[in-house]
């Protein structure tokens, strides 16, 4: 690691309360990058971004560089950017805090990208429930009209862009990135084919360039300190910072920007305030619900995308989400089975249909209703379900019963041997009298029978 | 019977005029929102106004409203409050917020309203602010690290008539007014020539 620990590119104005209005965002030096940007050719602003390694924040970590150099020219037709602020992956708040801070920094991120494509439209997809930071949004975008950063004449370039909020409803499968385009157009919120990538064929079945919100925020900091500044940071293939949604049972949730490449103990310990009440942990995930739990064992994991694929999990959007050792791993890959299955979108069998059954068997097992071979029902289901959908949200179901399944299985089997939760001492019926022997009340019956 | 008035179908116009002519369609979610502050929920009337005013069926817009859970068909109370249930609330103790919110609300059961017509209540799916666990959002303003008895306090306020005050922002008075902010009735997108965004356009309506 080439850089001190506390290194903070997207974060470093958080502290100024003042940056969340324009007049304060250009006091601290905001629309430099712009300025920067718009006095080189548009290949040269990507060229600069391939350089400096930036990998895509949303969670699949894609070269930022790579993208912007797929959106074709001189295809005739309209290019547009969409920057995607439909956080949704439980555990993950950057964005938010982002916005709710330095809208500005998104917005100059969002010309940036557009001067480099060449294109005159952009379009914030902004979370419905996210209603205060999109009206933060709102009322910035207004600034940089009046202050001439968008509109005819980008900061008097004569590059013109139109930038325009545009408010989801409530639907976590449009945070991927095809179901966002056909939300946008005005459909049900399902994904697409891909190829044609969105790049080539996205929105309007035009060229369009889509990044995370902290991607683009990232990037006027590479326009004024330079690529090679921003390689030296991290790892050498994970290379920057990276803000880290820390939640559940630590002392301190919070966001917090490291290098990336930093260990999960570093993050926990001299950031996050340590474990809650000093307890000890039990699992995390590493990049939200949908990226496999890791344990204790993995506590000096360095957290870059490499690192957390060789420990099995995925870096995913940076969230991480902190159990202890009182929490019960059943009820937690159950709460989460049940999220995907109701924001599956319903298009492909077995994420609909598999998501529902597995959150039942997670569901009769807490109960204690658990059945020996629910175990290798489990299994079965999670490799009925991996790979074999659409999009990646069925995959992301996946990761919670899987992973809790490789590290936990005594723990459920527990559950089944004993009828019972062994953290809550509840078993059938909501019954939580001692002993192993309960039996099923008529009601129970019928629902671990279903 | 229409349910926008002449000043309201201004503000569906301009809605429309943020995206690209023959893009009329991407329209559909905000003036849904619309319809929804109108009326408090959709109804089929609304749905039906949306589709003449985009030139698609009623049932294409049904089918998009459908998908989405901020947009209620169903009985809807004056005040809708989500609690988040999902797994970074839910270590904090988001599962009794929840359950005291319903007993306070007098709603028997997720998502139902509540007898008197003045609350939803229903579990929500991660609201990105898992710092301030558990999370509650009061027509979608949040409410930072929700205790049970402050929901009791929350939906007592509510009930009397106040807008408690929210953890970051601003409180929309209730449930039509979210919608209508939801809508999108501020910025606009400029003309081609570049002209300023039209502040306050849409609110003289």
């Amino acid at each position: 690691m080439n850089a001190a620990p506390t290194t903070r590119i997207v974060t470093a104005n958080w502290d100024d309360p003042n940056v969340v209005g324009i007049d304060g965002y250009l006091a601290a030096g905001g629309y430099e990058g712009l300025r920067a940007a718009i006095a080189m050719a548009p290949a040269e602003v990507i060229d600069l971004v391939k350089t400096s390694g930036l990998r895509g924040r949303g969670g699949a970590g894609f070269p930022t560089g790579v993208k912007w150099s797929f959106v074709p020219q001189d295809t005739g037709k309209p290019t547009y950017v969409v920057a995607n602020f439909d956080e949704s992956e439980p555990g993950t708040f950057n964005n938010r805090e982002i916005i709710e801070r330095e809208p500005h920094r998104l917005l100059e991120g969002m010309a940036i990208a557009a001067y480099a494509v060449q294109s005159h439209l952009a379009f914030v997809y902004c979370r419905g429930e996210f209603l205060w930071p999109g009206e933060i949004l709102d009322a910035a975008i207004r600034e940089a009209y009046a202050k001439g950063v968008f509109g005819a004449s980008v900061l008097g370039s004569g590059f013109e862009l139109e930038v325009v909020l545009h408010r989801g409803a409530g639907a976590y499968i449009c945070g991927e990135e095809t179901a966002l385009l056909s939300s946008l157009e005005g459909y049900r919120g399902q994904p697409r084919l891909r190829p044609p990538f969105p790049a080539v064929e996205g929105l309007y079945a035009s060229p369009t360039l889509i990044n995370n919100v902290e991607t683009l925020a990232t990037v006027p900091s590479i326009l004024t300190r330079g690529p090679e500044w921003f390689a030296g940071i991290g790892t050498e293939k994970s290379p920057g910072t990276k803000i880290f949604s820390v939640s559940g049972k630590v002392e301190r949730p919070g966001n917090y920007e490291l290098p990336l490449g930093t260990p999960l103990r570093t993050l926990l310990e001299d950031h996050a305030g340590g474990m809650l009440g000093g307890r000890r942990l039990k699992a995390w995930t590493p990049g939200g619900s949908s990226t496999p739990m890791l344990t204790e064992e993995h506590l000096d994991v360095g957290l870059d995308f490499e690192s957390i694929t060789a420990a099995g999990s995925l870096l995913g959007t940076g969230a991480i989400i902190v159990m202890d050792d009182t929490d019960c791993i059943v009820e937690a890959a159950r709460r989460l089975v049940q999220f995907y299955a109701h924001e599956s979108c319903g298009k492909c069998t077995p994420c609909r249909e598999g998501t529902w059954w597995v959150s039942r068997v997670l569901g009769r097992i807490q109960e204690g209703y658990g059945r020996s071979e629910d175990l290798p029902l489990l299994d079965e289901l999670g490799e009925n379900i991996l790979f074999k959908a659409f999009c990646a949200l069925a995959d992301g179901a996946v990761s919670p019963i899987q992973s809790s399944l490789r590290y936990f299985r005594d723990e459920y089997e527990a559950h089944i041997a004993e009828r019972r939760c062994p953290f809550t001492g509840v078993g059938p019926g909501g019954d939580t009298a001692a002993g192993s022997d309960a039996t099923a009340n008529e009601a129970g019956l019928t629902e671990a029978l279903t | 019977m229409a349910v926008l008035s002449d000043g309201g179908r201004r503000t569906a116009e301009a809605i429309i005029a943020r995206y690209p002519a023959g893009r009329e369609r991407s329209a559909v979610l905000p003036l849904l929102y619309l319809m929804q502050s109108e009326e408090g929920r959709l109804t089929q009337d609304g749905l039906r106004e949306v589709g003449e005013l985009l030139g698609i069926t009623t049932a294409e817009v049904e089918a998009v409203a459908s998908f989405y859970t901020m947009l209620r068909m169903r009985p809807t109370g004056t005040h809708v409050v989500s609690v988040c249930t999902n797994l970074s609330c839910a270590l904090r103790g988001a599962n009794e917020v929840f359950a005291a919110a319903r007993d306070a609300a007098e709603v028997e059961h997720d998502d139902e309203t509540s007898p008197d017509g003045v609350f939803t209540v229903h579990q929500e799916e991660c609201l990105g602010a898992c710092d301030a666990a558990p999370v509650v959002q009061v027509d979608f303003a949040n409410h930072d690290r929700v205790t049970p008895e402050r929901v009791v306090e929350l939906v007592a306020a509510l009930r009397a008539g106040e807008v408690p005050t929210p953890s970051r922002g601003r409180a929309p008075k209730d449930f039509r007014e979210a919608s209508r902010i939801l809508a999108g009735s501020r910025s606009e997108r400029v003309s081609a020539s570049g002209s300023p965004p039209r502040v306050g356009a849409e609110e003289a309506t």
